[in-house]
């Protein structure tokens, strides 16, 4: 399994892409395999706040459903619209064309709480 | 947990595990949805060893059944099937079950019936606790559950694939019928056209001895892997039988639901007296104030076990039993009990997904036309 270093993981199995203010978040590899075909992915609309470790959406797949945790507070800006209509791109490409939501983050000293892939990987080991 | 004769197969082959019933269950292999396209359009494999079996003989045999299911076991004769329910005193679903009649019973030939009940798995113990009770007459009952290997072999092609592996015209069989004999070469062998997929098909129930289970298990893939046969778990078998509007137990039916609740007058036989008869022979009379119906979510949203369902005012009418996304039709789908005024086709309901309502129609079951 594959988990980019250059991104930061919450132990809920989000991942959180930064640039300059702007976070872009997904699932991680670890959890699209565990949940298995996603069929709908019911995610927050635009201009919403919300804080560090807050419910923003749900990812639906055929057997289950999974809450999707904020790993930053922010407000959400923008809501990848392709997943409407092909919601496996989060399991064919969780950390590309499969990203759910981009947030304005709140406060980068929250970035702390989160954890390297290094560490996500003992997370995803146990 | 318990095992199956062919669980290091599953895990060999790189299934996903987990626990079913006290077993330990192949959930998917390569994927729900290719899974559910594999039996819809060629043929699939699915272990179900887990379910139980149990063997009823002597003259009392039929007299037992008939007095503990809601369907009229006397109509059946040797190599055929009925689907059927086990209640409780308050008319509730104690099981629903499958009546295989091995021999038939002819008492005036001096000859007893013998017959086979196929159990859920979660049950075999309750039902057969419940039975038992009831066998006042000294029927002869045996649990063959631990030593026999049930494998559904399930979809259009399903049967030409099994042919070769017989003498026994498989090819022909007709719907809840059954043959019995040599297949693979394992002697004893029940095969009938029977199945929880509306894919067509048979299942085929061996004893589990001898090293059985591998010869069978290997006969039909090496049959099968050249054309197409799939192995499938537990997840594509929960979408392909909800497509067809099929009742899972403990989901859609329990011990607090009648057959008639549950849309299973059809299995209901008011021809006998049976546990409760008289109690849903007046719910019949009066009409149930539920009823189980199948829907089709037109919000976007997927229903599951237990999510409300209301009416376009917001109050309460029902619960979700079963849903999920339907991978041949590509919406959201789903079963669940409604006050018997929303149960005609094309009614309106709104079912509850995370404090959102969203609207759904009733609609007619099966969602997808059965091929058999």
């Amino acid at each position: 399994m594959e988990f980019p270093n250059d991104l930061y993981y919450s132990k809920e199995h989000t991942w959180l892409r930064v640039q300059d203010n702007t976070g872009t978040i997904g699932i991680t590899e670890f959890a699209q395999k565990e949940l298995g075909e996603i069929v709908y992915a019911d995610l927050s609309n635009i201009g919403y706040n919300f804080q560090q470790d807050e419910v923003f959406g749900s990812v639906e797949a055929v057997k289950t459903v999974s809450d999707l945790f904020m790993p930053a507070s922010g407000k959400v800006i923008e809501t990848n619209q392709q997943l409407l209509k092909t919601p496996t791109f989060i399991n064919d490409d969780p950390y590309g064309n499969g990203w759910l939501v981009k947030i304005e983050i709140q406060d980068n000293s929250e970035l702390k709480n989160l954890l390297t892939a290094a560490q996500y990987v003992q997370v995803t080991n146990n | 947990m318990k095992e199956t004769p062919f669980t290091a197969k599953h895990i060999a082959a790189g299934a996903k595990m987990a626990e079913f019933a006290g077993y330990n269950m192949p959930i998917s292999y390569t994927g729900i949805n290719d899974e559910h396209a594999a039996v819809r359009n060629n043929a699939g494999v699915f272990d179900v060893s887990h379910m139980g079996e149990f063997i009823f003989k002597g003259e009392n045999a039929l007299e037992l059944i008939q007095r503990v299911t809601t369907n009229d076991a006397s109509k059946l004769t040797a190599g055929k099937i009925q689907y059927s329910c086990l209640t409780n005193e308050n008319g509730g679903i104690v099981d629903d079950l499958l009546v295989y009649c091995i021999e038939e019973n002819n008492l005036h030939a001096g000859k007893a019936g013998v017959y086979m009940l196929v159990v859920n798995a979660a049950n075999i113990e309750k039902d057969w606790d419940w039975i038992e009770f009831q066998n006042t007459n000294g029927a002869e009952m045996h649990n063959i559950s631990d030593r026999t290997g049930l494998l559904a072999i399930q979809g259009p092609n399903a049967s030409k694939i099994l042919q070769p592996l017989t003498d026994m015209d498989i090819l022909n069989l007709r719907y809840y019928t059954f043959v019995k004999g040599k297949f693979a070469g394992v002697d004893n062998v029940i095969v009938s056209a029977t199945g929880y997929t509306g894919a067509g098909g048979l299942e085929i129930y061996f004893e589990d001895k001898d090293g059985n289970a591998d010869k069978i298990w290997d006969a039909i893939f090496k049959e099968g892997t050249p054309k197409g046969l799939k192995l499938i778990g537990l997840g594509a078998r929960d979408t392909l039988r909800l497509e067809m509007g099929y009742c899972l137990y403990g989901n859609d039916i329990d011990d607090f639901s009648t057959p008639l609740e549950a849309g299973l007058g059809w299995i209901t036989k008011f021809t006998k007296n049976f546990t409760a008869s008289e109690y849903l022979q007046k719910q019949k009379a009066a009409g149930p104030d539920k009823k189980l119906v199948g829907f089709e979510m037109i919000d976007r949203g997927i229903p599951r076990h237990d999510y409300r369902i209301k009416d376009a005012e917001g109050n309460l009418i029902g619960r979700v039993t079963s849903g999920t996304q339907s991978p041949t039709l590509g919406r959201a789908i789903g079963m669940g009990y409604v006050s018997t005024a929303f149960s005609p086709i094309d009614s309106e309901i709104f079912i509850e997904v995370r404090d959102k309502l969203l609207k759904a129609k009733v609609s007619k079951l099966p969602f997808v036309q059965q091929k058999q």
